[in-house]
């Protein structure tokens, strides 16, 4: 009889699907109405029992009679229960009509219950998912190595720094970085070699410098006629050097300035400079000439 | 213990004798570690004193032959022995050149569309993620960043190709750092799927400058050497503006080495003609790429260019893709 199986499971003896905590006692039955290990939620020690459990996403109702408590096979009943919720209510109660108030209630309260996890799962369902992929170890650590590696052979810093001065070298930065000694050097070799074709080169930046320092460099020529060819040469090497000059003053003055590049207009101001040097320097002008 | 080192010491002036006689003795077969080990270390030191030796007998020879010595010999790297892959671009090859002309890139490399990016996180950003985001923003000109709010890509995807966005980057994070990399071009483009590693914010750059400036940097892309990594680098390429203000002094680099991409921001400065210092600013990561798809982001039922299989690719240590 139902009172005896309670007083040994219950208290006294020992219940498989008992679960002690501190606050509480769970009963992991699955025909269980309520989850927790009463007298009245205990389906093995109640005669007349009913459930609610879901399959597939469907409900059924559960009950258990003393008149089949012989018959294991047959001892659950089991109803598929409609879809719609007041619907299932309206078959609880038609189903569960006599029964005891506490089992209809609990009854109604689990498939509350299941009904709206079900609904949640079915949006969650339709949302993204994440998922979760396991990373192996072994994997991740040798992948780690290879990248410490790959950084070390890599040594970036000196591929960009390459890589940067491969672009100034081909020129596509174009005037902005003026650094004359490498454009110079290329313009000297150039006048060496072809010194026929460049004099009359020579000449218009001659004229255009004379527009600008007439006064001298007329004196000059009258002066010394038959070394037309020696002031000629003398005057381009000043301004060669003048050329020097104005870098290294450019390069001093970039190393002080840091970062802000030197922009190209102040470069032409230069020239007006040079006619003031142009005696000064002469004296060594012969000496590197010599 | 007093006994264990005395057989050690024991074990030691007589062991050479030892050595000689039985033909096969390997230093494996010993059974106790102490004595083994120690036996071991001398075979270290005697395999070191050998390689000296050689080495100096090798310099004799060569200073004795002077100039008929023969060549020194190149040490061998990964990168010298790398296996030959098929695909590697001719610079030269017509075919190459013609599928980037009318590949998807084509309309960006010729100048008819100007990049708009759109950068976005995983749901629920954390604050590495979050100010990773912003510091890629102010590197990449002409970049937005916005928030996801657990909208679906599928959905953001029309209504970015609506408001004219050229690129959309997703940064997939777990656990309060970014691990993925998701770039997708969008007018119906290529999308990669990259893993993130090594991520370093700007406050964690040691000798950082100041921050990137407004001008549009210039792009480094280094060692993209097969059909895969060409496209890799176009994609990369089209995120930046197609010509560069020389005046910002900034550049981008994506340097592929072993598969991996190295991204640095450096602001440059030549000092001479020959030597050019750079700073780094900016935010600096690593990517490796994990699979390529013809269309935009679709995960079930995308058409995949390429994936990256562990069994299959990973055979060999000799072996790159990009």
């Amino acid at each position: 009889s139902p009172q005896v199986v309670w007083s040994m499971l219950g208290n006294r003896q020992f219940c498989s699907y008992k679960m002690t905590t501190k606050t509480q006692n769970f009963c992991r039955n699955e025909y269980n109405l309520t989850g927790l290990c009463n007298r009245s939620s205990c389906p093995l020690a109640n005669s007349q029992y009913a459930t609610i459990r879901e399959e597939k996403g469907r409900c059924y109702l559960y009950m258990k009679t003393i008149e089949r408590a012989a018959f294991p096979r047959r001892l659950w009943e089991r109803v598929l229960l409609n879809k719609n919720y007041e619907k299932a209510l309206e078959q609880i109660d038609e189903n569960l009509i006599y029964w005891p108030r506490f089992i209809r209630h609990k009854c109604k309260q689990r498939f509350t219950k299941i009904t709206q996890y079900l609904i949640r799962i079915r949006k969650l369902t339709l949302k993204r998912q994440r998922k979760l992929v396991p990373l192996r170890r072994k994997i991740e650590r040798r992948e780690r190595r290879r990248e410490e590696k790959a950084l070390i052979a890599a040594q970036l810093d000196n591929a960009i720094e390459k890589e940067l001065l491969e672009r100034l070298k081909q020129d596509t930065y174009g005037d902005i970085y003026n650094f004359p000694i490498h454009a110079f050097d290329k313009a000297l070799q150039q006048q060496e070699a072809e010194s026929e074709s460049d004099s009359d080169a020579e000449r218009e930046e001659e004229e255009e410098e004379d527009v600008n320092t007439r006064e001298f460099v007329e004196a000059e020529d009258s002066e010394l006629s038959d070394f037309e060819d020696m002031d000629k040469l003398e005057t381009s090497s000043e301004e060669e050097q003048e050329e020097e000059e104005e870098v290294e003053k450019k390069a001093s003055h970039s190393k002080s300035k840091g970062k802000t590049p030197l922009k190209g207009p102040a470069r032409r101001k230069r020239p007006y400079i040079e006619i003031e040097y142009e005696e000064e320097t002469e004296p060594t002008t012969k000496t590197k000439a010599a | 213990a007093g006994d264990g080192g005395g057989a050690a010491e024991r074990g030691g002036p007589p062991a050479p004798q030892r050595v000689l006689f039985p033909p096969t003795f390997s230093v494996s077969e010993i059974k106790n570690k102490q004595r083994r080990h120690f036996m071991f270390l001398r075979w270290k030191q005697q395999q070191r004193k050998e390689k000296l030796a050689a080495k100096k007998m090798r310099r004799k020879e060569r200073e004795a032959l002077g100039d008929k010595a023969p060549p020194k010999a190149i040490p061998k790297t990964i990168e010298n022995q790398r296996v030959y892959d098929e695909t590697t671009v001719d610079p030269t090859d017509e075919e190459v050149a013609f599928d980037e002309a009318t590949d998807e890139f084509a309309p960006y490399f010729n100048r008819q569309t100007v990049p708009k990016i759109l950068i976005t996180t995983s749901d629920r950003p954390r604050g590495r993620t979050v100010r990773f985001c912003e510091q890629l923003a102010t590197v990449i000109p002409n970049s937005h960043v916005y928030y996801r709010r657990g909208l679906a890509l599928k959905r953001i995807i029309p209504q970015c190709i609506a408001r004219d966005f050229t690129d959309l980057i997703v940064i997939n994070e777990d656990r309060k750092i970014p691990n993925g990399l998701v770039l997708s071009h969008l007018p119906d483009g290529p999308t990669a799927h990259f893993r993130m590693s090594s991520v370093r914010l700007r406050k964690e750059i040691k000798r950082k400058g100041k921050e990137p400036t407004e001008h549009v940097p210039e792009v480094i892309l280094n060692n993209f050497t097969t059909r895969l990594g060409h496209s890799v680098g176009r994609m990369f390429a089209s995120l930046f503006p197609h010509d560069p203000q020389f005046i910002g002094r900034q550049v981008a680099t994506f340097h592929n080495q072993r598969d991996y991409i190295f991204f640095r921001f450096h602001r440059y400065i030549f000092k001479s003609e020959k030597k050019v210092g750079i700073q780094e600013l900016g935010p600096r990561f690593t990517l490796k790429l994990r699979s390529l798809q013809k269309g935009t982001f679709d995960s079930k039922f995308g058409e995949y260019e390429w994936i990256h299989k562990r069994r299959e690719m990973d055979t060999s240590r000799r072996k790159f893709h990009l």
